[in-house]
């Protein structure tokens, strides 16, 4: 039996949970600041000290929480929709794995230092040229199982790369940044950080939430899909230059954070009417809120060296796959 | 009212050609039936008069080429029951229904009084209304045989294509689902049903084509197509048809040695 809820009530209440995870966002941290000194600052009359780490820290982290995650949970819904995989998150295209190619390139060749946007830029353009890669392997073909060996192949190119360079690098010291960069973070993300990652997450938000209704259509499969008017070519055209341009702006600023785009729409599909369109915004808006309450745990998790976002959503999804496992079993 | 012309089509599926030399009009309020053997090229042609596969030749929906019409345009001209019975996400039977209307919505709009009317009246017509809470992937296959049909229904199209929509059906479902597709064409819509049972076809259709190869071998009536003669070189089978009684019946007797 279904349980859905109301969708306004559905998309109120998920609103109200990113909103509430967003401000506890700028409360909590390594230093602690009263809700005073932060009233204070946030109205331009605090101290200094405050007021930099509200604008300068807290501020572009939660708000890069917040838009990473929703890029992530949007992306996985629209792609388990599309290749109609339960399993389907953002990284099955490569695309994942080709931005966080560009970003170990970027430090591995030093050039990261140059300037703040050289790695976010680098991992852009690799998540873009791993897409031109995706569909000159996948061709026309409109099964998803081309599209998903596509997208592996891709991938393993790319995870290749990275292995090749913390292969190579030349200390331990490069390796070490490197596998840091990996694990995925929002640590000391600054306004530059949001002004590289916002116009790519707001053009690949807009081009997945467009494709509701050719997604509800595939339910039936390809041939009734497109005999009730979809037109899949520009659907997949729309949907892989979206996880495409958006995912690779997210992991550009954040590093590979996996799992969110997998663990949102399952956790978001038993509250609707389990129809593709239905979990697009909710799993928006539902991932904004899982990262940024990750990102908050990852801060108040007493830990000698501060966690990585990367671990904590790992470990978050564990749960889901046992769930299916148990489902699949019928032990629940 | 919708037409459907088609003048020498051909459909190459890797290298081999799947539907030759196809010529054949379809005239609003009549119903026909594709038939003939496995593999014979039924479903092919049926998809080939929806543009879901490159044709040669000319496929001509009132007149326009059919790949040339817009793909929404087509969806509310000729609804399209696909073989199978294909469904990914666990959706209630209504919601699946409602799929039909998708054709129908304009952009960013949501589902209307008569989009919710239209899909009550499918609902009731595939005799699946009181299954309509139910999520259709826990059905039995003749239950979500029937949803999955009245979801062509909720379409409303003028024309309708279903490829073998009484496959899992029980007897008296079967007949249900003919009388629908009889209804349908007596309203005037343009129906094409891709059927295996001759009888069935016969009694309730008023045109049948024979499609062995990929070629028509008889259109026409259904007691001027199914002739013993012929039923054993395209089906391979010795049967009885009787032309006696109001319909012709079709005894399969047993393999003939071809």
């Amino acid at each position: 039996m279904s349980h859905s809820l109301p969708r306004p009530l559905l998309i109120g209440a998920l609103t109200a949970l990113a909103v509430i995870a967003g401000l506890a966002s700028l409360l909590f941290g390594a230093v602690d600041l009263s809700l005073d000194r932060l009233v204070a600052a946030a109205s331009g009359d605090g101290d200094r000290i405050a007021s930099i780490i509200l604008f300068d820290l807290r501020l572009p982290r939660a708000l890069l929480a917040l838009a990473v995650g929703a890029m992530l949970g949007l992306a996985g819904a629209a792609l388990q929709g599309y290749l109609r995989n339960p399993l389907a998150e953002p990284s099955v295209l490569g695309t994942s794995n080709a931005a966080a190619l560009g970003a170990v390139a970027a430090i591995y060749f030093g050039l990261a230092q140059l300037h703040p946007a050289v790695l976010p830029g680098l991992a852009i353009g690799c998540a873009l040229l791993s897409l031109g890669l995706l569909f000159l392997l996948a061709g026309d073909a409109e099964s998803p199982l081309t599209l998903i060996l596509a997208g592996l192949a891709v991938a393993t190119l790319a995870g290749a790369g990275i292995s090749l360079a913390l292969n190579l690098s030349p200390n331990p010291f490069a390796a070490m940044e490197i596998m840091t960069w990996l694990l995925g973070s929002l640590e000391n993300r600054s306004f530059d950080h949001v002004w590289i990652a916002l116009p790519c997450i707001a053009i690949g938000t807009a081009m997945l939430l467009w494709n509701g209704r050719a997604l509800d259509a595939l339910t039936l499969g390809e041939d009734a899909a497109q005999a009730l008017g979809a037109d899949l070519k520009r659907t997949r055209r729309r949907l892989l230059l979206g996880t495409a341009i958006g995912v690779g702006g997210a992991v550009a600023v954040s590093g590979a954070i996996g799992f969110v785009g997998l663990i949102v729409p399952h956790l978001i599909r038993p509250l609707t009417d389990r129809s593709p369109s239905a979990i697009l915004l909710p799993s928006a808006i539902g991932g904004a809120a899982l990262l940024t309450l990750a990102d908050l745990g990852v801060r108040i998790i007493p830990s000698t060296n501060e966690l990585k976002l990367g671990v904590v959503t790992a470990f978050l999804g564990v749960p889901i796959f046992l769930i299916h496992l148990m489902r699949e079993r019928r032990l629940w | 009212m919708v037409s459907i012309t088609l003048e020498d089509v051909g459909v190459t599926l890797g290298r081999r050609a799947v539907v030759r030399d196809v010529c054949a009009t379809l005239e609003p309020g009549s119903l026909t039936a594709i038939v003939g053997p496995n593999g014979a090229g039924k479903s092919t042609l049926a998809r080939a008069m929806l543009a879901l596969v490159p044709a040669t030749g000319r496929i001509l929906v009132d007149g326009a080429d059919a790949a040339a019409i817009p793909r929404a345009d087509l969806a509310r001209r000729i609804a399209y029951l696909p073989q199978g019975q294909l469904l990914h996400w666990p959706l209630t039977v209504e919601r699946l229904v409602g799929l039909g209307r998708l054709p129908h919505l304009a952009p960013m709009s949501r589902i209307s009084a008569a989009d919710t009317a239209a899909i009550e009246r499918a609902m009731m017509r595939a005799d699946v209304f009181d299954l309509r809470d139910r999520i259709a992937t826990e059905l039995s296959g003749g239950e979500r045989a029937r949803v999955l049909f009245a979801r062509a229904l909720a379409v409303e199209a003028p024309a309708l294509i279903a490829d073998e929509p009484l496959a899992s059906l029980d007897p008296g479902h079967q007949i249900d689902v003919m009388e629908l597709l009889r209804a349908e064409a007596a309203s005037g819509a343009l129906v094409i049903a891709v059927l295996h049972d001759l009888t069935l076809a016969a009694r309730y259709c008023d045109r049948l084509l024979l499609i062995d190869e990929g070629q028509i071998v008889a259109d026409g009536a259904p007691a001027a197509v199914l002739t013993p003669a012929r039923l054993r070189r395209v089906y391979g089978i010795d049967a009885r048809v009787e032309t006696g009684g109001a319909w012709p019946t079709i005894t399969t007797l047993g393999r003939s040695d071809r």
